[in-house]
């Protein structure tokens, strides 16, 4: 199947872009970039986090998906009220198959609820706040949560509603915590948008609303991890028996209660950059508590990053339980390496997915002998293709500017100085990099090609050209890319597989991956009477 | 039926000219419904002798889906049909939705049917075409007719002016055509002249110029129309010839609206120069 004459470099890129009409390939053209990295690191610029030309068919969702469904969904214990017509309450319910486990069953979990205020035309006429607050209480009434948190959908920045004032209004009413979202779809140029739009609001009205940190030496928080086919839990385990005491996580398998001390804890680590590096950008301000970037997929990742924890709070018995449990974890996950990775060296793979699961994804494939031959991000910016260096050179547009930057401060009284000016020193030396994401580029090879926002279009030609061994997209590319004999992997939803996090999660993923692409399920998408070699059957036919 | 919608400028006596010509239509004998197309609701006060109607939109939500015409429709001034379509609070909700909804209501409960027998519709629309539901009454096949009141004034010129904008969009795809500009006099200097020639650069023309008369103020406090409240007075005449203009009116285009520049040069030519 595989086509040994498929373009590369610079000839795939012009033979994409030959799809467009003259206008849109020039307008495109910068979103299609060959990689190439240079001695001191940088790589080509992307242009990224821009508006979709109409009519070309997205990948991409709305700000209120990226508010309400990625960072505010993996949440069980705030009733998470969609303020606007029904279907988008219904179609944002529980999409990514967020997983969660309260404690006992007696402990709440409203994820599998869907709240909405199921505006009418009356309620667009005459204003939905009346709507709103009856549905706040009734929400009330029926679980008594304790934070209700206010979704708004496109209708409601039409006719102005002020979800803001509501939610202010019953949080003094019924005196638990109630904040809204002006998270109305149609703002910014992506999901990306109410990433953003949720990161604000959860830093003003939650984190640090609780200074009482949890029992245990080494505390961290998580951001950026969203417990998908529950990859959290793998991580919570590893982590326990590393001997980290995990604060809170943004917002897999979350409480409020852990968001609401998120700020207790000594460092945070940032799994999804792109969703949630403004939460710990704001922590390090307010609080003081410093951020780097890990990755907890693919194994050689999730060791690096456990070791690079270890190193940060150096502690001798620390770094030997971390060194022993990569030990034995790893000797598991190379057992299922080496059996799995004769029958798929060699392969290759594209991953058009997320704004860091493109990257993070591509470890795993490397660790069975797989080469990704093109990636692209869904709703990513600059710096996460090209690393947080070039964070300066971006230009701001209105889209951008239309959200909220947050002004934050140091807090006089809480912010705490955690690492010592000589500790920092001696952890620079060693080039210990904080507040770092050196993006998706310079980790591919050279003559890679990169492709944000990509498009149904761009899929295809990609899918005709090169014939790659497998496509990691999402439910919406899966069935157009298997009509091409091409298995594709979700990665937002992992198809009811997973966990794929983690030493456990790298195991999975490699079997899900030899499943996929060794089956021989792919030959038989040509039916036999149109594949040219195939016997033909012969018959008699006698007039009686 | 002819369906007429009124533009123009807030304030600048849609509602009272509408009223009035349709008392000067109706006196001829035509079958006339008015549908007030303003949250406020004060469309029809003049032919119902008060603000007696109850708009469709607070029908609707106290009564749900099983209205029947009787409830939003009441007759005023010879027989004259009166609907308002209502609104919400102002500062919540939207009301150019709420027009919308309730044009759409009407059609549904046949208020247009042929059966009615109506000569008439009129659409007496809030200030300025603002979004896409003031539009409504002008989107095809709902007003194929638009006049629009205007005055001597710049900001009264300004917005009939923009108005003409609005309806070109729609014009160009459907059947609405621009009738002609009513001047409802503030007696500004060399008034019916610059709106005539105002008329002329866009194409269409200055159909009536009602002079400003006391009696129009009289009348209202009285809450009735001038030819209901003193059908002898001279203003009552200008009305009934207003009504007659409109009724034998067949001239109707799309309008070309004007430049800015055109237009402050218009009031240059005209206010300070003429």
């Amino acid at each position: 199947m595989k086509n040994q004459e498929a373009p590369q470099g610079e000839a795939l890129r012009e033979k994409v872009l030959a799809g467009y009409p003259a206008k849109l390939a020039k307008k495109r053209a910068p979103q299609l970039v060959v990689n190439h990295t240079h001695a001191d690191g940088q790589v080509p610029p992307v242009k990224a986090n821009v508006r979709t030309t109409p009519g070309i068919i997205t990948q991409r969702g709305c700000c209120y998906a990226g508010c309400k469904g990625v960072v505010l969904g993996p949440t069980r214990d705030i009733v998470n009220l969609v303020h606007g017509p029904i279907g988008c309450s219904f179609y944002a319910w529980l999409t990514r198959r967020n997983q969660t486990r309260p404690p006992t069953a007696q402990d709440e979990n409203f994820m599998t609820y869907c709240f909405s205020t199921d505006m009418q035309d009356e309620n667009i006429v005459f204003g939905g706040e009346k709507k709103l607050r009856a549905a706040v209480q009734e929400a009330y009434d029926l679980f008594h949560p304790k934070a209700i948190g206010i979704f708004s959908t496109c209708p409601v920045g039409l006719i102005g509603d002020d979800v803001h004032a509501v939610a202010k209004e019953m949080k003094e009413k019924l005196g638990i915590n109630i904040f809204g979202f002006s998270c109305e779809g149609y703002k910014g140029v992506s999901q990306s948008a109410g990433h953003h739009i949720a990161n604000n609001q959860l830093f003003k009205h939650v984190i640090g609303l609780d200074d009482q940190a949890p029992e245990g030496k080494f505390k961290i928080t998580m951001l950026g991890e969203y417990n998908i086919g529950g990859d959290a839990f793998v991580l919570e385990e590893l982590l326990a028996r590393c001997g980290f005491t995990l604060v809170a996580t943004l917002s897999g398998n979350s409480t409020i209660n852990q968001f609401e001390r998120a700020h207790t804890a000594d460092l945070n680590v940032v799994m999804c950059h792109r969703s949630i590096n403004y939460v710990a950008d704001m922590i390090e301000k307010k609080y003081g508590v410093p951020w780097f970037k890990v990755n907890f997929i693919g194994a050689k990742s999730t060791a690096k990053s456990l070791r690079k924890m270890a190193a940060f709070f150096d502690d001798a018995e620390l770094a030997a339980r971390v060194e022993q449990v990569i030990a034995e974890e790893l000797a598991k996950v190379e057992a299922v390496a080496a059996r799995i990775k004769p029958r798929c060296t060699g392969k290759t793979a594209m991953l058009f997915v997320g704004g860091s699961r493109a990257h993070h994804y591509q470890d795993l494939f490397a660790e069975i002998g797989m080469k990704t031959i093109a990636a692209g991000y869904e709703f990513a910016h600059r710096d996460d293709y090209e690393g947080r260096r070039v964070l300066s050179s971006i230009t701001v547009d209105a889209d951008s500017r239309n959200i909220e930057e947050l002004e934050v401060e140091k807090d006089p009284k809480r912010y705490r100085k955690i690492l010592s000016d000589e500790k920092r020193q001696k952890l620079a030396s060693v080039n210990f990099e904080f507040n770092d994401y050196q993006g998706m580029m310079p980790q591919m090879d050279d003559e890679t090609l990169v492709i944000d926002d990509i498009n149904e279009q761009d899929t295809q030609r990609l899918l005709e050209l090169c014939k790659p061994d497998i496509f990691c997209a999402g439910i919406k590319e899966k069935y157009s890319v298997q009509k091409h004999g091409i298995p594709c992997k979700q990665l937002h939803s992992y198809d009811y597989g997973g966990p794929y996090a983690g030493f456990q999660g790298a195991i999975n993923f490699y079997q899900e991956i030899d499943r996929l692409i060794n089956t021989r399920i792919w030959s038989f998408i040509e039916p036999p009477w149109e594949v040219a070699a195939s016997p033909t059957l012969e018959a008699t036919y006698e007039r009686g | 039926m002819r369906k007429i919608a009124i533009y123009g400028k807030g304030g600048i006596g849609k509602s009272t000219t509408t009223q009035n010509t349709v008392a000067g239509l109706a006196e001829m004998g035509k079958k006339i419904m008015v549908v007030g197309c303003d949250p406020k609701a004060d469309s029809t006060r003049l032919l119902l002798g008060g603000l007696a109607q109850k708009t469709v939109l607070n029908t609707l939500r106290e009564e749900g889906e099983d209205v029947e015409l009787d409830k939003i429709r009441k007759a005023g001034f010879r027989g004259t049909w009166c609907v308002e379509s209502g609104g919400p609070e102002p500062g919540v909700g939207c009301a150019g939705r709420g027009i919308i909804t309730s044009i759409n209501m009407l059609e549904q409960l046949g208020a247009y049917a042929e059966s009615e027998n109506l000569d008439y519709a009129f659409y007496d629309v809030l200030g300025d075409v603002v979004c896409g539901g003031f539009a409504m009454p002008i989107r095809d096949n709902k007003a194929n007719e638009i006049y629009i009141v205007c005055s001597g004034e710049m900001m009264a010129m300004y917005a009939a002016n923009n108005i003409c904008k609005g309806i070109v969009k729609y014009a160009e795809a459907g059947s609405v055509r621009l009738g002609g500009l009513i001047c409802n006099s503030r007696k500004c200097d060399n008034e019916k002249e610059m709106i005539e020639e105002l008329a002329r650069q866009i194409g269409t023309q200055m159909i009536y110029f009602v002079p400003r008369d006391n009696m129009v103020q009289k009348a209202e406090i009285n809450r009735k129309t001038v030819i209901d409240y003193d059908p002898t007075c001279g203003q009552a005449d200008h009305y009934r010839n207003l009504a007659r203009a409109i009724d034998n009116n067949k001239m109707f285009v799309i309008p070309k609206p004007l430049e800015m520049d055109n237009l402050e040069k218009l009031l240059i030519d005209f206010g300070l120069g003429g």
